[in-house]
């Protein structure tokens, strides 16, 4: 089983053609991820390295069976090519680029939300099914098949703490990168609820960090309604208010958003958070190892 | 990125909504010139970005050439410090406002939600207050209603959030208009937040933004080149200026071991870590995905620039970023700019093995390697001192 993608996935890349998109697309393709088709408008029936190359995701669709979209263009244009995938016939948009304004988001979401597409980022690394696929642009040799899903908001602190697992002798079912920004496709809760049904999931790994309540509400969430062990992380306890640290959504807004105010109410509801990303994947190992 | 109270008022009056009339001032002088223009009684207004300024005696009421000369002076120079102890923020410019003549005061929000992923509208008839100490003291007084992401927010229903604050009929309507303006405001201006504390009623009867607190979604600047060319606040600090202009993401803290990471979780997580062993970090600066040696040099030079740092810690796992193009960085940057502080590196993923050999071959006297991120926190703490 796993996530979100698999063996099934059939990808299309809107920015295959530029230097960037077709680094990571041949990348996800070397691993073994099935890429169809890349998307740049004008360039239809042109190809990069023998994948067709067609003017807009939804001919992807008709032509190349395209189910997966992943976005690699400018922040710009992003929301457009979001737009665009959601209305395609995909059903997963998966979208890579960072710095897209978040009012363009407020409407793409909800667009998202209307249509049923799955929208996972923007301000992403992608997701990773070890074994299967890979759409983005997590570096897979950190991490190796296994038994525990990983959300989180962060890139390398999800790599930090996924080779932590690899070392110890563990593996990941699937590892989802969420975003950093503030208005994101799928939240933490979304991402659980899926772990939860997974049946190659047996432990879930939640990584978040300062600013907004999406730690907080996914604590209410775990207590009422997921019934694997979760085991966190929170980035930021000692980031002054009001500086966005790095991602866009990483500001704590007056007394709002604090890492200390995650981890108490994520402990509150009897989820163990770890000290630092070391404790969290020696927790996780010794929680799975425990089951 | 957050505007300046003046800056907000030039925003709002561009979008025709009403605002007292205002001149820019920097010096006392400058600013008997604006009130002798703008007429008596007037405001002078420090232009900081925190609020409390009124309270902290940042905000004088002047009734003649004098008293205005008299504030002006005493205002400029001054330091405020924030109603949760922010700061300080030392006063550089003044804004000089025609004087109003309050009758009531009311407190007026767009914000951007993040948890319901829509903007939300607050008004409440208690104005003049901090928002948090309106909803402590009387939750019932702070209204909020959700704005429907397509659809915006309409006149009639702007009417209801007004009623529903029981704000006096005789405004209703211009309150109204006011919170479909600032609805369109924040939407044409990609704000993520705005706030007008006091909306006041005049004693013509009129409603006047008295205040203005604008932050601006920093990724949309590239559609509104006014915003981005609007000067930089002068109390800037040093290191963060300089990172800025090298697009280098770094935040100025108050501790002396400079952190470098690849990654903004990761970053943040080194900096948790290094307070965990006892250290005070200097900074938080993400060299980010696919860093390159140029990178790492801008990033040494802009920590090295901070006169506190008495070490340095590079936490680098690397995805994108390869290990080897960072060792490379450190290799250069510490022969350019004659590096003698201790630096303690951490290098993992990504081509760690050609990295580390690289290190090891250029044998610098004050590079310790660690394994482990821990490690590497320990080891800073114990080189760093207090």
């Amino acid at each position: 089983m796993s996530i979100i993608i698999d063996n099934e996935t059939k990808l299309v890349v809107s920015g295959l053609t530029g230097r960037e998109g077709s680094f990571h697309g041949l990348r996800n393709k070397a691993y073994g991820t099935q890429l169809v088709a890349g998307v740049t408008p004008g360039k239809g029936g042109q190809d990069v390295e023998g994948t067709p190359i067609f003017n807009s995701i939804a001919e992807s669709v008709e032509q190349a069976g395209a189910n997966t979209s992943m976005i690699f263009v400018p922040a710009k244009f992003a929301a457009d090519s979001i737009n665009e995938a959601i209305d395609s016939g995909v059903d997963t948009v998966i979208a890579i680029t960072e710095g897209i304004p978040v009012m363009d988001m407020l409407s793409t979401y909800w667009k998202a939300r209307e249509k049923g597409v799955r929208l996972i980022g923007p301000n992403c690394p992608g997701v990773l099914s070890p074994g299967k696929a890979n759409v983005g642009i997590i570096p897979a040799q950190f991490f190796d098949q296994g038994r525990i899903g990983v959300v989180s908001k962060s890139g390398t602190l999800t790599y930090q703490i996924g080779n932590e697992l690899k070392q110890a002798g563990e593996g990941n079912s699937t590892i989802v990168g969420i975003g950093g920004d503030p208005i994101i496709g799928s939240d933490f809760i979304d991402i659980l609820t899926l772990f939860d049904s997974d049946p190659e999931t047996d432990l879930i790994v939640m990584v978040g960090e300062i600013g907004g309540d999406a730690e907080e509400r996914a604590a209410d969430f775990i207590a009422a309604e997921i019934s694997k062990p979760v085991v966190a992380y929170i980035a930021g306890f000692t980031a002054p208010p009001g500086k966005q640290m790095g991602h866009a959504g990483a500001i704590i807004s007056g007394s709002s958003g604090t890492a200390k105010a995650k981890q108490e109410a994520l402990e509150a509801k009897g989820v163990r958070v770890g000290e630092s990303p070391t404790e969290a994947a020696q927790i996780a190992v010794e929680t799975l190892r425990s089951l | 990125m957050d505007l300046l109270e003046y800056q907000g008022k030039e925003l709002f009056a561009r979008h025709g909504l009403p605002v007292p009339k205002g001149v820019h001032a920097s010096t006392a002088d400058a600013a008997v010139d604006a009130s002798e223009t703008l007429g008596y009684p007037v405001a002078v207004k420090a232009q900081v970005l925190i609020g409390g300024r009124g309270k902290a005696g940042g905000i004088k009421i002047a009734k003649d050439s004098t008293e205005a000369h008299e504030y002006a002076g005493d205002i400029i120079g001054m330091d405020i410090i924030g109603p949760h102890g922010e700061g300080p923020f030392k006063v550089h410019e003044l804004w000089v406002e025609a004087g109003s003549e309050i009758e009531s005061e009311f407190y007026a929000s767009v914000i951007l939600d993040r948890s319901a992923k829509k903007l939300m509208v607050m008004l409440s008839r208690m104005g003049g207050m901090d928002v948090e100490a309106i909803a402590a003291s009387d939750p019932e007084a702070l209204v909020k209603q959700h704005v429907d992401p397509l659809a915006g927010l309409g006149k009639e229903e702007a009417r209801e959030i007004v009623d529903w604050a029981q704000i006096p009929d005789a405004v209703a309507w211009q309150v109204a208009d006011v919170l479909v303006q600032l609805v369109e405001v924040a939407q044409a201006e990609d704000a993520t937040l705005i706030e007008v504390n006091p909306l006041i009623v005049n004693a013509d009867g009129e409603v006047i933004l008295l205040d203005a607190k604008v932050t601006i979604d920093g990724n949309s600047l590239f559609r509104h080149p006014e915003l981005e060319e609007l000067p930089e606040s002068a109390d800037q600090d040093a290191q963060e200026k300089m990172a800025k202009e090298r697009g280098l993401t770094y935040v100025s803290l108050d501790g002396n071991i400079g952190i470098l990471g690849n990654g903004a979780g990761l970053c943040m997580s080194t900096l948790d870590v290094v307070a965990q062993a006892g250290g005070r970090p200097a900074n938080f600066l993400d060299a980010g995905g696919g860093s390159k040696a140029e990178a790492i040099i801008d990033a040494l030079e802009v920590i090295t620039s901070n006169p506190e740092v008495t070490a340095i810690l590079f936490n680098i796992f690397g995805g994108i970023t390869r290990c080897d193009e960072v060792a490379r960085g450190i290799i250069e940057a510490t022969n350019k700019i004659g590096l003698e502080l201790p630096l303690v590196v951490r290098l993992d993923g990504t081509n760690s093995e050609e990295g580390l050999a690289l290190l090891a071959e250029a044998g610098l006297d004050n590079l310790h390697h660690e394994a482990t991120m821990l490690g590497a926190a320990k080891k800073v703490v114990e080189l760093a001192g207090n």
